[in-house]
């Protein structure tokens, strides 16, 4: 067993820690997330609301363990659509060889000439705001990557001896890319959707903050610091604490994802030492 | 977000105060200009206008530039709501109701130096209801049968039918006169014939408009007048504090008014709009077209908390739609009052026992979004579960207003003595009431101000009873500005940010 | 080389092309009338009728579209249905605020990240290394538009330093206008750092190993001056090529800091643009922005061909 390394480590604990709260959060929070106590807006931290209160008196503390559950969904349902969509489209790619290949490309740079969160603004617009419509969004554009991603990656193995072998030996494309191909492109691919995890968490708060994303009285990091934009004066540290809350969850993904890659390739250290 | 608000422009008041207005302007003009006091002023303003254009777009921020500014129309509202005098000088109206004769200043002139004449006017108004009218509210122009110009000084105005709101309808920004050689080129370049002139537009800051000193009126004391477009509200308070802006319109940031009050140099109104917010209810959906499905609503809502969440308690309750500032207005607000148990009860017996789910479109404005969440949370609590959809303008539009494919809204309607959209069957609430059309009916037959005031009163009743919307609240007009500051309008009866009396003390 | 090049342009010109078709058939598909969003909730049909003629959206979509690309290839962006100016002058006046924030940003994050770097991969392993490690991790986590926020909290809201939005024009002075570019500049640098820093301490590292460093410090070239002259200037070729691949990501992070900042940049005009359905001005944009990544692109392999004193292995 090689030594994890401590990117690894210390974006498990990161992600584990966001994990339990969304988790506590189904069962308890200080207070429910969605009380609105008008009197007792925009208290500072205390004693009765830790983190203090919002704009019509909601605990902060509560609405952002609430928010951890909703960020997270987020990100795991967009991410499991692109897995879901693009790593079958970029085996296929891989697979079928010239054209195939040509078609995804050219597919993925028409979606890769609109930056995500433009993208994202565009469907919303389409479909309207709301939280499924932004996993939709976000979802594609991780397909596109995650198409593109695994397609490289299958390449390179269909190029090795031992396919080129169970190729001469009879056996299907289909079988190969099942048996031999999706086994040696996993790593990479997770690694891959890990980070895209952590894309997908700061893409769903930017558009939550533009108010295109999850809708009241679910509560949303990204809206919360919209929200808190309108009080620096009166509140200003409303406008941390969520924001911490996204920071936090994006660092612990892009560790995780950067201590698997230096784990699963330790010949390519590409993050340095943490 | 969309920088635009369909607040329906119209005039309203009554005729009165020219004299009050001149002698105001004069004692401005006279105070002899101290070598230190400023000449100029910089208004903050939350929106930028699209463009300059008051005759072909109903953004109020157009109007909120240019209105009495930069152009004139035939008439014109002043700070209280009366109509007054703008390029008309004088008027007689037959008796008949049917020819408005208008005899224009003499002195008038465009910004470009060309003269402002009875044939201006003409083109201006029959350019407003041409077939290929872009007007936004080209229904004003609609009793015209013919204008006439029998000289240069004199426009005659022939109706079709008696109208009664004609020289509101033409004190509105919308009725600006225009000159034939600009009209296509306002947009970018206005040319009207107000005490300012457009100087330049930096585009997404500012619009600068400058004295005109061709005016033929009382001239400004101000030299010049900077619009400052500032859309966030931590940016409009920081602005403030630095001094970038003078004086900011229609704030909303009302969290931070208890700071501004405190400081002295600032000085805080709180006036009227004609903008009641209303939670719109589509009268023809299930469960909603069971007043007690909407009477249920109104129990369950809790106004205060909801003007003190959304305005900071800086707004008047209504219990109908009607401002409590206008004459006729009766207080219904007692009419359902907060009883959420009252609101199950209604709730089960109109066969709802356990609520339902049900949607609410909001546009973009922040007392909708708000006004929209906190709605939903009281109606949470008598078991109506409300999930929220927040549209851009385009799609409220569209989807809500025009095609009337909705369960509630929240909006504030802003044209003055807009009661009358309840009579009309096409509009998005979707309520039909024979007694109110016939009250409308009799509301335009009368003339008398009591009788009309008493109309007035029973539709609002009527309305009441019906829990046709949520009446909610009227939007505040808050001006937060330098205390040196002197003139400018606390209330607002029309969109504008009438510069022309403001000066420095 | 040059054959490379024109047809990586082809290439990308025909996506930007097949991404206008895209953005028109999404915006069609949009509900929403421009000419009832301008003219608003007393407009008549008959006035919303004549607005649309006046506007050309009385003509079938196909038919548009194909006036709207007969006028691009004439260079020619069209008029913008909201503004009714060329959409050209309005992608222009935008682009004097949004082009010298990129740069500012791409400035002052390279200008960082660099010397961090080095720094980081000169002192692989120790002290140094963990701190610009550390911050190019939190960096990369953070939000541009939170940076943004606390930067306002900070500088504007707490100090007063540095206006809070808004910008007043280069005609203000040059002064005031950087002054209101410079927090937007630093919420986009911050990441943009982050990554390159990261991606200076690998390459660095990398041609560390290479053969001609170990020959040169074998002749005794001392440390500094290997980092600085031998391993940098090779490790800038990939540290430039993403600073190109981060560009678009750059006008992503400006659409949405540009509205922290309620800045008139490009972004904000298109964001606007989508909210008024002026599918003319988004359009514009989209081909602007479209070809100025690929212009980026292109210069950026060309400096990198330039730059590479290795022999080109195709």
């Amino acid at each position: 067993m090689r030594r994890l390394p401590l990117s690894l480590w210390l974006g498990l604990t990161l992600v584990a820690l966001l994990l339990a709260v969304a988790l506590l959060s189904l069962v308890w929070t200080p207070f429910p997330a969605d009380k609105i106590r008008v009197v007792a807006r925009l208290r500072p931290p205390g004693a009765e609301h830790w983190l203090g209160t919002d704009h019509f008196g909601r605990d902060v503390l509560s609405m952002i363990m609430v928010g951890a559950r909703n960020s997270l969904s987020i990100g795991a349902m967009a991410v499991g659509l692109g897995l879901v969509f693009g790593v079958p489209l970029g085996l296929a790619a891989a697979a079928l060889g010239r054209w195939g290949d040509e078609i995804l490309a050219r597919l993925g740079d028409l979606v890769f000439a609109f930056p995500a969160v433009l993208s994202a603004i565009l469907l919303t617009a389409v479909l309207g705001a709301g939280a499924v419509n932004v996993v939709l969004a976000l979802g594609l554009f991780n397909a596109a990557v995650l198409a593109r991603v695994t397609r490289g990656a299958a390449q390179a193995v269909w190029r090795r001896e031992f396919v080129r072998a169970a190729l001469a030996l009879g056996r299907e494309p289909l079988s190969v890319t099942l048996v031999h191909v999706l086994p040696n492109v996993a790593g990479i691919v997770t690694v891959q959707a890990t980070v895209l995890f952590a894309v997908a968490i700061v893409n769903e708060a930017a558009l939550s903050y533009l108010g295109l994303g999850i809708q009241p009285p679910s509560p949303s990091w990204g809206k919360m610091l919209g929200d808190a934009q309108t009080h620096l004066f009166t509140a200003p540290l409303q406008a941390v604490f969520p924001g911490l809350a996204i920071a936090l969850s994006v660092l612990g993904l892009t560790l995780l994802g950067d201590g698997l890659r230096d784990w699963l390739d330790p010949r390519h250290r590409t993050s340095g030492i943490l | 977000m969309p920088n635009r608000k369909p607040r329906p422009a119209a005039a309203a008041g009554l005729a009165a105060g020219l004299l009050a207005a001149l002698a105001f302007g004069s004692a401005l003009g006279g105070a002899p200009a101290l070598a230190q006091t400023r000449a100029d002023v910089v208004v903050g303003m939350a929106l930028e206008p699209p463009h300059l254009d008051p005759t072909a777009g109903a953004a109020a921020a157009i109007k909120e530039v240019t209105y009495a500014n930069l152009y004139e129309p035939l008439t014109r509202v002043d700070a209280e709501g009366n109509v007054v005098p703008a390029l008309a000088r004088t008027w007689t109206v037959s008796e008949d109701g049917l020819t408005y004769r208008f005899t224009l200043r003499s002195g008038a002139k465009f910004h470009d130096g060309s003269v402002c004449d009875s044939a201006d006017v003409k083109f201006s108004l029959d350019r407003a209801r041409a077939t290929d009218s872009v007007n936004a509210q080209k229904a004003y122009f609609a009793s015209i049968a013919a204008v006439e110009t029998p000289d240069p000084g004199t426009v005659v105005v022939t109706l079709s039918r008696p109208d009664g709101l004609f020289l509101f309808h033409m004190a509105s920004g919308d009725a600006a006169i225009v000159a034939p050689e600009s009209a296509s080129t306002n947009k970018q370049k206005p040319v009207g014939t107000g005490p300012f002139k457009f100087d330049r537009w930096v585009a997404g800051d500012r619009v600068v408009l400058v004295r005109n000193p061709d005016y033929d009126g009382p001239k400004p004391a101000l030299e010049r007048v900077s619009f400052r477009f500032i859309s966030d509200p931590a940016a409009q308070v920081a602005a403030l504090k630095a001094g970038d802006v003078d004086a900011f319109t229609l704030f909303s940031t009302y969290e931070a008014l208890p700071e501004f009050r405190n400081d002295p140099k600032f000085t805080v109104t709180v006036g009227t709009t004609e903008g009641e917010t209303i939670l719109s209810t589509n009268n023809a959906r299930k469960p909603f077209d069971d007043v007690r499905v909407r009477r249920a609503m109104a129990h369950a809502i809790d106004r205060k908390t909801l003007i003190e969440g959304v305005l900071y308690g800086n707004g008047a309750a209504i219990g109908s739609h009607f401002p409590p500032h206008r004459a006729g207005y009766v207080d219904l607000t007692g009419l359902y009052p907060y009883d959420p148990a009252k609101a199950k009860a209604l709730l089960a017996e109109a066969g709802l026992p356990n609520g339902f789910d049900t949607t609410l479109r909001l546009p973009p404005p922040p007392y909708a979004r708000r006004g929209g969440e906190l709605v939903a949370a009281m109606l949470a609590e008598v078991g109506i579960r409300v999930k929220i959809e927040p549209m851009e303008w385009a799609a409220w539009l569209e989807k809500v207003f025009k095609g009337k494919d909705y369960d509630l809204s929240m909006i504030a309607h802003t044209e003055p003595l807009d009661i009358d959209v309840y009579g009309r069957a096409d509009y998005y609430f979707n309520y039909r009431n024979d007694r109110f059309k016939a009250l409308d009916e009799e509301l335009n037959r009368t003339q008398d101000p009591a009788k009309r005031n008493a109309l007035y009163g029973d539709q609002q009743r009527l309305l009441a009873e019906d829990a046709v919307n949520g009446f909610l609240f009227m939007l505040p007009s808050v001006t937060v500005q330098n205390a040196k500051l002197a003139g400018m309008w606390a209330n607002r009866p029309i969109q504008a940010n009438d510069v022309t009396g403001v000066s420095w003390k | 080389m040059l054959a490379f090049l024109l047809r990586r342009l082809l290439t990308l010109l025909l996506t930007a092309w097949l991404a206008t078709v895209a953005v028109f058939a999404v915006l069609e598909a949009v509900p929403g009338d421009p000419a009832l969003l301008m003219l608003g909730v007393n407009a008549q049909p008959d006035t919303l009728a004549a607005l649309r003629a006046q506007m050309g959206l009385d003509r079938p979509m196909a038919e548009r579209y194909l006036r709207w690309t007969a006028g691009l290839l004439r260079g020619d962006l069209g008029v913008s249905l909201t503004y009714a100016r060329p959409v050209a002058g309005l992608v222009a006046e935008r682009l004097v605020v949004t082009l010298p924030l990129a740069l500012l940003s791409l400035a002052m994050s390279t200008l960082a990240a660099i010397p961090l770097g080095l720094l980081a991969a000169a002192r692989r392993g120790r002290g140094g290394d963990w701190a610009v490690m550390g911050f190019a991790q939190l960096g990369v986590a953070m939000p541009s538009f939170w940076i943004a926020i606390l930067l306002i909290l900070l500088f504007s809201v707490t100090l007063g330093w540095f206006p809070a939005g808004g910008f007043p024009g280069w005609e203000a002075g040059v002064g005031p206008a950087l002054k209101a570019l410079l927090l937007p500049a630093v919420a986009l640098a911050v990441p943009e750092a982050a990554i390159l820093a990261r991606v200076t301490r690998t390459a660095v590292l990398d041609t560390l190993g290479e053969d001609h460093i170990r020959t040169a410090r074998a002749k005794g070239v001392g440390r500094a001056a290997v980092l600085l002259r031998h391993a940098l200037p090779n490790a800038l070729i990939p540290v430039a090529t993403v600073l190109g691949l981060q560009l678009s990501f750059l006008v992503a992070g400006a659409v949405v800091v540009e509205n922290v900042f309620t800045l008139p940049g490009l972004g904000r005009l298109l964001y606007q643009a989508i909210g008024q359905r002026d599918l003319i001005v988004v359009q514009g944009v989209v081909v602007v922005l479209a070809v100025f990544v690929v212009v980026v692109n292109a210069l950026v392999d060309i400096a990198c061909a330039m730059v590479d004193p290795r022999p080109r292995a195709s």
